[in-house]
């Protein structure tokens, strides 16, 4: 069974201006073990997903339409106590500003000894352990335990914040833009930690960032979105190797790799898509060097292209 | 500055063709405001009677030919609410837009400004905010004496404070915005900068201030005039007329106290109304992502 | 020919730390954040000069500095090898006609209430070089320039209805209708989505061949630095480590603060196995920065002279500075 499926997901904000289609039909898994990293820039619903997944759309979001299903249960039809009994047990989060996510007047250890009172019936003494433990886990000296989150830097702060997703041991570890907010040398150390936790331990871990090059530090599979839909979804080498979706080959061109010497810096023409009024069809086609009569007109299908490489495109598939 | 007033009114007529809660509560509002402009303005073709003459018995109870009753003095109290909407949206709103001139220019340029102007200006501003605002206006018009020019003034001085601190606040915000450095780094200078950079972007909540000030300026008038240091009798005013009327509610004449009293509260329901509605279309929440 | 367009010397700016009230009472000692502490380089026309670093190490100050938004605290600032350090008044003013600045987020540094129209050809108004219909052309020939095409249709619209990259479109727009011979692009690119941001420096690369511009270009990324600067300075907690041409400096580097950030890069590339060079702990507040070497706590060949004596930017080879002990 696959740790996490999701079907047909439609998640959708009714604005005073309109309806924003923040995803508008997703299908996606993951197994477990596996590190997925979905890739997307401005309005590709990326955000929206993390959400999603944790049922914590606000309003005026909703979801409207699919199922998410973690182990089997669909999260979208649970009771919300029953969903609360999830977060931070069977999957958590780690956000992408640590400045603000931790709570000022608890020192970090005691907030990480309540989390894990909270849920595990074990005494006091058992959880300060196990609260070292995980420091130790993530790379804090155990002699800041008592210190308090304006101490730390923004680095030693999301490390807290990876400490406290994992303290539960949950199935599934969301990471929404972990080092977006941080320094190159920092974010370093943070995707090697990651990776490391990931390789030993065995995590199952969702890596969401607009940046490529993060996601590509530890994603075993890649699924890259646009304007609320999946695009591209595989295996992370094979996508780097050969890119199947004009969108992926596009962002790919556009990313500066600083060991290329002589690199053509591409660019995607256009603009980001407008969420309120999305193009018709294929919502990349306005913008696609490869657009054809009938993307302007469809939607195309996921279809599997290879063995696990699915790809969104008219391009590729039955109709090609 | 014309050019900001037509943008305005053509964002705003498409903003209130959308509904929504805050949209209905603005019209309901704006429909209340209308009816006591349109009564103030039209009076003289409306009201049946002439307000400050005797035109009956004094003291008749509500009837086919006086709707509202009549006074103590013969006057017709419908003619009497019908006129007194001009002295009270008169004096309402000049003092308010005296406050609002002064008030917002100088919290612009304190804010602004900064240092020891700004000290001093907002020392003396949170000192008049310190006192009631009733009191205050009592106090000042004792000392000016009634009639309704003092009235204005006095009302006019009790809310100059309250835009002062709040473009001064604002100011204080917008200084530290980017694209006020961004102006200065192409060389606007500082008069630019406040004129065309910190006051257009003040003017949406100075909009919603002004709506609810009158509100709160339309409750003093009431009570200064209810105290007896506004309007000099006879003319036709809400506040005074509850003051007079007083007297004679416990001998069972109600309509005298009870009609210029809705009035009161309708037309501050009006502009309260207008006020939050605008606030919330002006100044919408951040939505959700 | 060397055309010395922006010459710094020994720059710094302190900004004296806020204390609560209490504290003013009790100790009289006044602390300063040390943001630039004794920088010096030149840029020549032409340029497009890197400054490089990580958050805290004075690269945005140094960028408010040159432009005269703030007044350093001492140094000097030469402009075409004019004094401006101290420049005031209607000489800064019409100094701001020479050098303009480009702001990172183009989110916040345009004015709401103002038409892009209006907006761009504000510094037209401001400087009483033209008004009305000239006014106006000047404008939408600008607009054509940037890319922002129909200018007739941009003219009319207010930034909240445009998209990130075209508001730092019109953003550079402003900056150039005055044809101004130096910019400084504060991390231009940053909060611009990855795949328009080719296009952004495309076009700042296009309007420095037109216009003959030189670029200060301020960044984080060191894979922007390589693609578009051809000199880069490396800056860590207020000073200047390494300054060269950008390919030496990036292929090469002689600084270990420099081979660490170069090798911390994430690469989109899932093969690359990356040699981490592990750097220990974090940036130090720059209050009271370490002694000698800024980096020496932190660096992983830190020698004995290293938190005594603070190396001087020595040039190791033509035009290849670096302020390293390790080195001469």
């Amino acid at each position: 069974m696959r740790l996490l499926e999701i079907k047909d997901l439609k998640v959708y904000y009714f604005v005073r201006d309109g309806v924003i289609k923040a995803i508008d039909g997703i299908r996606l898994w993951m197994d477990k073990g596996e590190s997925l990293g979905v890739v997307g820039e401005s309005g590709s619903g990326k955000s929206t997903l993390a959400a999603a997944i944790m049922r914590l759309i606000p309003p005026p979001g909703k979801i409207v339409e699919g199922s998410i299903l973690f182990k089997g249960v669909d999260l979208t039809k649970l009771k919300e106590e029953d969903m609360r009994k999830i977060r931070g047990k069977s999957i958590s989060m780690v956000f992408q500003d640590p400045m603000t996510s931790l709570d000022p007047l608890q020192t970090i250890g005691d907030h990480l000894t309540e989390t894990i009172l909270a849920h595990e019936k074990i005494d006091r003494r058992k959880a300060i352990e196990m609260a070292l433990e995980l420091l130790d886990k993530v790379g804090i000296p155990k002699d800041r335990f008592k210190d308090y989150p304006h101490q730390f830097s923004g680095g030693m702060r999301q490390r807290v914040m990876i400490a406290l997703a994992m303290a539960l041991k949950p199935d599934l570890i969301i990471a929404d833009e972990p080092t977006t907010a941080l320094d190159v040398i920092i974010q370093a150390q943070i995707l090697d930690l990651l990776r490391e936790l990931k390789d030993e331990l065995n995590m199952s871990l969702i890596l969401i960032s607009h940046d490529l090059s993060v996601v590509s530090e530890i994603a075993d599979r890649i699924a890259v979105m646009y304007a609320g839909h999946v695009m591209e979804f595989s295996d992370a080498m094979p996508l780097f190797d050969d890119p199947l979706h004009p969108y992926t080959q596009g962002l790919m061109r556009s990313v500066p790799n600083i060991e290329l010497s002589d690199q053509e810096l591409r660019f995607i023409p256009g603009n980001p898509p407008d969420m309120l009024n999305p193009p018709s069809g294929c919502r990349f086609h306005p913008r696609c060097p490869r657009a054809m009569e009938i993307c302007r007109i469809k939607e195309p299908p996921l279809v599997e292209v290879e063995k696990g490489r699915f790809v969104k495109c008219f391009l590729y598939g039955n109709d090609a | 500055m014309s050019e900001i007033t037509t943008k305005f009114s053509s964002r705003i007529f498409r903003i209130l063709a959308r509904g929504g809660m805050e949209t209905y509560v603005c019209l309901i509002g704006g429909f209340i405001v209308f009816v006591v402009i349109f009564m103030a303005v039209f009076a003289p073709f409306i009201s049946p009677h002439d307000p400050i003459t005797s035109v009956a018995d004094p003291l008749m109870p509500p009837n086919s030919e006086f709707p509202l009753g009549t006074d103590n003095l013969g006057r017709d109290v419908l003619s009497r609410i019908i006129y007194g909407s001009r002295t009270v949206l008169l004096v309402a709103l000049v003092s308010s837009l005296f406050s609002l001139v002064i008030g917002v220019s100088l919290g612009l340029l304190s804010g602004y400004a900064g240092g020891s102007l700004d000290r001093a200006l907002s020392l003396i501003m949170d000192s008049i905010y310190a006192f009631p605002g009733l009191i205050l206006a009592i106090a000042i018009a004792a000392m000016l004496g009634p009639g309704i020019s003092n009235m204005t003034v006095a009302i006019a001085i009790v809310y100059i404070p309250t835009y002062f601190r709040m473009t001064r606040g604002q100011v204080l915000s917008l200084k530290g915005h980017l694209f006020v450095e961004a102006a200065r780094a192409i060389g606007a200078d500082d008069k630019t900068i406040m004129f065309r950079y910190i006051l257009p972007n003040l003017l949406s909540t100075v909009v919603v201030v002004f709506t609810l000030n009158i509100a709160d300026a339309i409750l003093t008038e009431a009570g200064l005039s209810f105290l007896g240091l506004g309007v000099p009798p006879p003319t036709p005013d809400w506040g005074f007329d509850l003051k007079s009327g007083q007297g004679f509610f416990t001998a069972g004449y109600w309509w005298l106290i009870t009609f210029p009293g809705i009035m009161i509260i309708l037309l501050v329901i009006g502009f309260s109304l207008l006020g939050e509605g605008l606030n919330e279309i002006l100044n919408p929440r951040l939505r959700a992502r | 020919m060397h055309d010395i367009v922006i010459e710094v010397k020994d720059l710094k700016k302190y900004f004296p730390v806020q204390k609560g009230f209490i504290e003013t009472l009790i100790s009289r000692k006044r602390e300063y954040v040390k943001a630039v502490d004794g920088i010096s380089f030149k840029i020549q026309r032409g340029d497009i000069f890197g400054l490089a670093g990580e958050s805290g190490c004075g690269k945005t100050t140094t960028g408010r500095l040159i432009s005269r938004l703030i007044e350093p605290t001492s140094g000097k600032i030469f402009f075409n090898h004019q004094d401006i350090t101290n420049v005031k008044g209607e000489e800064l003013r019409r100094l701001r006609r020479k050098i303009q600045i480009i702001f990172q987020d183009p989110y916040a540094s345009l004015n709401p209430r103002m038409k892009i129209g209006d907006a761009v050809g504000h510094p037209l108004e401001i400087h009483g070089i033209t008004k009305g219909e000239k006014k106006r052309e000047m404008v939408l020939e600008v607009l054509e320039k940037v890319g922002l095409t129909p200018p007739e249709k941009f003219y009319e619209v207010y930034p909240h209805e445009l998209s990130g990259g075209q508001r730092q479109r019109v953003a550079i727009a402003r900056a150039i209708i005055l044809k101004p011979e130096f910019i400084v692009a504060d991390e231009p690119v940053s909060m611009i989505d990855v795949s328009i941001r080719a296009s952004i420096l495309n076009l700042m690369l296009e309007l420095k061949r037109s216009f003959n511009l030189t670029y200060l270009f301020i960044t984080h990324d060191l894979a922007v630095a390589k693609y578009i600067t051809n000199r880069l300075a490396i800056m860590y907690l207020g000073k200047i480590v390494e300054l060269g041409p950008t390919r030496r400096v990036l292929t090469d580097p002689l600084h270990p603060y420099t081979l660490a950030l170069l090798s911390s890069v994430p690469v989109p590339n899932p093969r690359a196995k990356k040699k981490r060079i592990v750097i220990k702990g974090e940036v130090p507040n720059a209050i009271n920065p370490p002694p000698g070497c800024r980096f020496h706590p932190r660096c992983p060949r830190a020698m004995e002279i290293c938190g005594r004596v603070e190396p001087k930017l020595m040039e190791i080879e033509k035009g290849h500075w670096v302020a390293c002990h390790l080195y001469g």
